[in-house]
């Protein structure tokens, strides 16, 4: 089995598996099976695994570890499977995509030829899967977006974008959890929180996870803040 | 049991070693940009080396504590004072009930304050870091404001022990200095470093920008063109990760860092040395010099095993 790994500073490793399987979706799927292999073996030092498209990350501490824990590691990833061993949960994120949070709906329609409507009708039938979390707390990259709404970052990033602010850029799509500066086209807002500091997981959403957006009305965004 | 700020400074921040295993939710460490100072200041007041402390970065920091506790601080170039007595950077330093704290600083960079006891602000995610960018943590999610009132946590015994034994209150004894300002910051290959790369980011100077944080330095004055402008898949980065953006000025990430970028990773600013990398101001100029990845463990070993020693050397002494 080919598994590349580099290090990442001299306190971790980073496992890239793409060359392993061509499809995006099956490349995802071990991804997150190789991390919480990794996870689950509690190798002495290890301190935290993460993974993002197409790679793990293993963070240790280097008084920890025991002198073969690269092997080790190189071991659990051989046996982790392709499967993962939960189902796919399923999350539906309302949006509200009225012109209030819909500040970039005119620029993706410009880019794309396509109506209001049309671009909504787009983003909420799609099935999206999260790729990883990242960026900041809770913040989902999701993949999935349909073709035709693939649009650039924006020229210059906003300084303030709210938290809620469903997104998209390039071919990805997100939400926002917490205000913050942010380049991508907004097309809407939802009423739930993506991160909570006071519950455990902390986030709403985890890899592996499929969501889909569904469209609500200002009177019903109203009634989920409170 | 608490200590008043009655000057806040700019941007001092509760921090301690940051939030352990969040990063797959997105939750980056964080903490002291530079934990080994953060953490000898700890063992100097008898605390665990891990506590809650204060960073401080620049202006004028006065404190007022409200009840008999040690304080050790270390960093980058402070005046620390407590009442009229100047505090010597990495000596514990007795507080006695009503005593102002001062932190001034001379050249600055930053510097990390220890009380005995702790900052006591809520454990959130496991830490009482500050996250400034994603406003939680320290104290309610933000840098200190005059007039904050922060809570102390109880002294351990080896703290009491330690206060006994400080003769007129400063400690003879101290904490060994690692971090010496230099104007070189040793690094790794980065999986995406290649020659061409390399060696000009190893034959020029470059100078910290003004818009450096805790997230990153971000480096001028030497525009380094990338060889490929194809966007990579963003992974996982970490603190010392240099990363190389299409505008060819590198960036140097921080304790504060996200937890994935995609910009290619050209190299790493080893961890030994990232502690003088957190004392960096604008306008500084840096070089920088490359090691191997071994040689670059060998060193972080070796900084634990003084760490150890140190402690064991407390412990034995007050323990």
């Amino acid at each position: 089995m080919t598994m590349k790994i580099d290090a990442l500073g001299d306190s971790a490793l980073i496992v890239n598996l793409a060359d392993e399987i061509s499809d995006s979706s099956g490349l995802l799927t071990r991804v997150l099976s190789t991390a919480a292999t990794i996870e689950r073996a509690n190798l002495p030092g290890v301190v935290d695994v993460t993974s993002s498209y197409e790679s793990v990350a293993v963070f240790f501490d280097l008084t920890q570890v025991e002198q073969d824990f690269e092997e080790k590691i190189r071991a659990s990833i051989a046996s982790a499977g392709v499967r993962v061993s939960r189902k796919r949960r399923r999350v539906e994120i309302p949006v509200c995509y009225d012109e209030e949070f819909a500040l970039d709906l005119e620029r993706v329609a410009n880019h794309t030829s396509l109506t209001p409507d049309a671009i909504v009708a787009l983003h909420s039938s799609a099935q999206y899967i999260v790729a990883c979390i990242g960026f900041m707390p809770g913040f989902p990259f999701l993949a999935g977006l349909p073709q035709q709404l693939r649009v650039p970052r924006l020229e210059t990033p906003r300084t303030k974008v709210s938290a809620g602010s469903v997104a998209i850029a390039n071919a990805q799509a997100g939400v926002y959890p917490l205000e913050s500066p942010g380049g991508w086209n907004v097309l809407g807002r939802t009423p739930l929180h993506l991160f909570r500091v006071n519950e455990s997981p902390p986030t709403l959403l985890q890899p592996g996870d499929c969501v889909q957006f569904r469209r609500i009305s200002r009177a019903e965004f109203d009634v989920f803040e409170q | 049991m608490t200590v008043s700020v009655i000057s806040a400074g700019f941007q001092t921040t509760v921090q301690d070693c940051g939030r352990v295993g969040l990063r797959k939710f997105g939750v980056t460490p964080g903490g002291a940009l530079d934990p080994i100072s953060l953490r000898l200041a700890n063992l100097l007041v008898g605390n665990w080396d891990c506590t809650a402390g204060l960073e401080c970065v620049s202006g004028r920091l006065r404190l007022r504590s409200h009840d008999e506790r040690i304080l050790a601080w270390s960093g980058g170039e402070f005046e620390v004072r407590v009442g009229e007595k100047l505090v010597p950077i990495l000596h514990g330093a007795r507080v006695s009930t009503d005593a102002d704290i001062e932190i001034l600083p001379q050249r600055g960079g930053r510097a990390w304050l220890a009380i005995s006891g702790g900052i006591n602000a809520p454990e959130i995610l496991g830490s009482r870091a500050t996250d400034l960018r994603a406003h939680f943590g320290g104290w309610e999610g933000r840098a200190l404001r005059d007039g904050d009132e922060l809570p102390l946590g109880v002294e351990s015994e080896l703290s009491a022990r330690v206060r006994d034994e400080i003769p007129d209150n400063v400690s003879d004894w101290s904490a060994p200095r690692f971090v010496v300002p230099g104007k070189i910051l040793r690094i790794i290959r980065g999986k995406n470093w290649d020659d061409n790369i390399g060696s000009k980011l190893l034959a020029q100077k470059f100078q910290v920008a003004m818009n450096s944080d805790r997230m990153g330095l971000r480096l001028e004055g030497g525009e380094i063109v990338p060889t490929s402008r194809r966007e990579l898949v963003s992974e996982a980065v970490a603190p010392g990760t240099i990363q190389l953006p299409p505008s060819g000025t590198p960036v140097v990430l921080l304790q504060g860092c996200q937890t994935i970028g995609g910009y290619p990773k050209i190299a790493h600013v080893i961890t030994v040395d990232l502690g003088y990398a957190a004392q960096l101001q604008p306008l500084n100029e840096i070089r920088f010099e490359l090691i191997e990845l071994e040689e670059a463990r060998q060193l972080l070993r070796e900084r634990e095993h003084e760490i150890a020693l140190f402690r064991a050397g407390l412990e034995a002494r007050f323990g």
